[in-house]
């Protein structure tokens, strides 16, 4: 009852349909509007960041020649590269796509709701972070260039302009950060009272589809991470603008501090990401296994372990730091602790496999992608979450490989698992078959030739961020995988042409999309597709769990949540 | 895999590369473990006309044990790495061998400063010898470090020795390692510390008894000017 007390005070504040251009497509409040300017936003961050990607490839492959296309990459610059691809990666990127795209888009029709629960602030949201992407493309252009303190900012380089010779640049880039966490704040927020407070009758907690339980735990992690971020990005800002001195060691600050804050963020922070590219493959897998999500309350609890675990591991990134030595072995515990709760998440993705009549069409290619690539992820953090190995990884190609191996599938494959999957639901047209299988295997075969070989790097010693590795003799004779790896960089960075065709392509010319075409059980397919302006025709009613595949006793292989009653067995053998 | 690492020639290194030696081998199995079955149910359960999919919801504990267990074996696996790193770790980074040769590494953008106490073993007296880059060492001893850095963080890392250890303004870090082979090794820096990083190199020749006697005869200032002297009362 409560439930529904919640849902019906909701509607009353629903909006009207939108009229007119800017309203419709710009100055949008619907949510699936919203959810379609963060992929397109994501998407074209993704273009950027690929192609910082490319000259850092081409830089290590082929040291100080011309990269085509483009000019000589002075070391800098190369700095720079290595910076704003990281930002733009995690922040413009994966959390556009992951959580602004498929969150905004999915949460509201999953749970059973006309929209999300303030749809101004989700407008408010999303054009934060369109502004913030701007800031950030704007400091490329600044007197001094963008930041080049690396992703991770470290004061007192960062702190300071003589060090890095950057002076706006890096505030812009701390400004484009602040707006972004502001951004994903508000969104945060708006996640939470929507999925808590607006779902329809009978969507239960344990009801609710595991995207939505991954996205929710990802915003309580965001919302509760972020601050000391926010007051660290601050006390840098004012360090490099008023001459405060937090970070600055000869005036009585500690450059460590900066690091502890950053990384009590930059933990939770992997999650963030991690857990709604999990939702999606979770959402998937079900479906074209056409069997039960094996173990839903142990996948649910699992993922608040792994959430509560991941606000006490930050210092495994500075067991070398110089932080005192002792911390070092229960930081290490409770990092390799964490592989158990996404041991128990694989283990029962895995299950829900075993015994399934499984068919493999785009999405689920992408799936299985995911899951068989974010195992080397997740494996290969073992290595570096002992802290007596770290003392030789630390800070090579092997973080680098393995920080890849996780973030890419989720956020990438698992994105793209989502694309193909809901792209129907989202544009009413489904996408070509052909073109995104080609995509998933170029991308798979490519990526994995790109970071194997890598990790074979980080066993040579190879320190990251290094302009020219030619100018140390201990890394000379890697310079062959070095090569190749950028071939397969430019191989993967191409395999996402058919990709784009096909977005666009499909968009126009694409086969109409049923109201269901991949026979799912989840609420966003009781409506049309697309979705009218206030989701569903007629509120529904959520009369049973979300992954009623293959249920005994009923006719067909699939059961949808908002369906009162299944057509048995046993009724339709009697009519016919 | 341990032969793609470069040499090793420290007394703890053989212990490090030990514990990645069993990490390695308690990941190969899962990683063979959970890709070999992934393949398996790839192959044996794609759909096939007249065969539908099992109803297992994985709610009862005879089926959850299934995952339960395995997830128990990870935690037991994970302990024993714990156990064989934990100790490894104390012996590189928290316990300090007393003796040995006391050497002052000064990082700045983009060079190791490197000083050596001189015949006094004081650091800041007159015989003191500082040198850009490079680290002459004997063999067999511990060398007592001494890090410090004038301007950003650095990371003083010898791959060879398996050591590394950032560098911090404002602070005072003292670390150790004794090298088991002589010869001629790199000192990258291997945390982003400006436009130079890339570059920011130091040289480790580990010498021989003798042969640091010698070196030390020929270089320290103490050394230099006494054999002045003595050129000057002869001439």
């Amino acid at each position: 009852m409560k439930v529904q007390a919640g849902a019906a005070v909701a509607r009353s504040h629903a909006h009207g349909a939108p009229r007119g251009f800017w309203r419709t497509y710009v100055f949008s409040v619907d949510h699936k509007m919203i959810g379609k300017q963060y992929l397109s936003l994501g998407l074209f961050m993704a273009l950027v960041g690929g192609f910082t990607a490319y000259l850092i490839r081409w830089q290590l492959a082929w040291p100080e020649t011309e990269v085509p296309g483009w000019t000589y990459v002075e070391p800098d610059f190369y700095n720079v590269l290595v910076t704003m691809h990281g930002t733009i990666m995690v922040f413009f990127v994966a959390m556009p796509i992951l959580l602004g795209a498929f969150g905004n888009f999915l949460i509201p029709l999953m749970v059973g709701a006309p929209d999300m629960a303030f749809p101004r602030l989700n407008m408010m949201s999303f054009w934060t972070l369109f502004t913030a992407s701007a800031v950030l493309l704007a400091s490329f252009f600044v007197p001094g260039g963008a930041a080049s303190a690396g992703w991770t900012g470290y004061a007192p380089l960062s702190g300071d302009p003589i060090h890095t010779g950057v002076n706006w640049g890096l505030n812009m880039w701390l400004l484009a950060l602040a707006l972004e966490f502001a951004s994903f704040l508000m969104g945060g927020v708006n996640f939470l009272t929507t999925a808590i407070n607006m779902r329809a009758p009978g969507m239960t907690l344990t009801r609710l589809p595991l995207l939505v339980w991954m996205q929710l735990t990802a915003a309580v992690l965001f919302l509760l991470s972020v601050g000391p971020l926010i007051a660290g990005a601050v006390m840098l800002l004012l360090d490099r603008t008023v001459g405060t001195a937090f970070f600055a060691p000869e005036r009585g600050g500690d450059p460590l501090l900066w690091q502890h804050l950053f990384w009590f963020f930059g933990h939770p922070e992997v999650y963030v990401i991690l857990l709604p590219g999990f939702g999606i493959i979770l959402e998937i897998l079900p479906v074209f296994a056409r069997k039960p999500i094996f173990g839903y309350r142990a996948i649910v609890l699992s993922t608040i372990v792994a959430g509560a675990l991941s606000f006490i591991v930050w210092a495994h990134h500075m067991f070398v730091s110089g932080i005192d030595a002792r911390l070092a072995v229960p930081f290490s515990v409770t990092t390799i602790l964490i592989s158990v709760p996404f041991a128990i998440m694989i283990f029962s993705m895995l299950a829900t496999l075993w015994r399934g009549a499984l068919s493999f069409a785009t999405p689920m290619l992408f799936a299985l992608g995911t899951l068989a690539t974010f195992l080397i992820g997740g494996l290969t953090g073992i290595f570096l979450g002992s802290a007596t190995v770290d003392i030789f990884f630390h800070d090579t190609y092997f973080v680098v490989a393995h920080f890849h191996y996780t973030l890419f599938p989720a956020a990438l494959l698992g994105g793209f698992a989502g694309l193909y999957y809901w792209y129907p639901k989202m544009f009413g047209r489904m996408l070509n078959e052909t073109l995104g299988k080609l995509h998933f295997w170029v991308t798979l075969v490519s990526f994995n030739c790109v970071f194997i070989p890598l990790f074979v790097v980080g066993m040579g010693g190879h320190m990251r961020r290094i302009y020219n590795p030619l100018q140390y003799e201990f890394l000379k004779p890697m310079q062959p995988l070095h090569e190749f790896v950028t071939v397969a960089a430019i191989v993967l960075l191409l395999g996402q042409i058919p990709l784009i065709a096909n977005f666009f392509w499909s968009l126009v010319a694409g086969a109409r999309a049923a109201d269901n075409p991949w026979r799912a059980n989840t609420l966003e397919w009781a409506t049309a597709s697309p979705p009218p302006h206030g989701n569903f025709a007629t509120a529904p009613i959520v009369y049973r769990d979300p992954y009623e595949y293959t249920a005994p006793g009923v006719a067909e292989d699939w059961l949808p949540q908002h369906v009162a009653e299944a057509a048995r067995l046993g009724v339709q053998q009697s009519a016919a | 895999m341990l032969r793609w690492f470069p040499e090793n020639i420290s007394t703890f290194g053989g212990d490090i590369d030990a514990v990645f030696s069993l990490v390695y081998h308690i990941v190969g199995f899962w990683f063979l473990v959970t890709e070999g079955f992934l393949l398996y149910c790839i192959i044996r359960y794609r759909r096939r006309s007249g065969r539908g999919a099992a109803y297992v919801r994985g709610e009862q504990w005879s089926e959850l044990a299934w995952v339960l267990v395995p997830a128990v074996i990870v935690l037991a696996l994970d302990l024993s790495i714990e156990a064989a790193g934990g100790p490894v770790w104390a012996r590189v980074k928290e316990e300090r061998p007393a003796g040995g040769i006391p050497v002052r590494v000064t990082a700045k953008q983009f060079n190791w400063e490197i000083t050596y106490p001189g015949p006094d073993g004081q650091f800041d007296s007159a015989d003191d010898l500082t040198m850009d880059n490079e680290l002459h060492v004997p063999v067999g001893q511990n060398i007592q470090l001494t890090l410090r850095s004038k301007d950003v963080i650095h990371s003083f890392f010898l791959p060879n020795a398996r050591f590394k250890q950032d560098v911090l303004p404002g602070r005072t870090i003292t670390a150790w390692f004794n090298a088991t082979k002589t010869g001629r090794y790199e000192i990258p820096c291997a945390e982003l510390c400006g436009f130079g990083h890339s570059g920011m190199l130091g040289h480790l020749t580990v010498h021989s008894a003798e042969d640091y006697q010698r070196w030390v005869a020929e270089h320290w200032p103490a050394a230099r000017r006494a054999r002045a002297a003595a050129a000057q009362a002869a001439g």
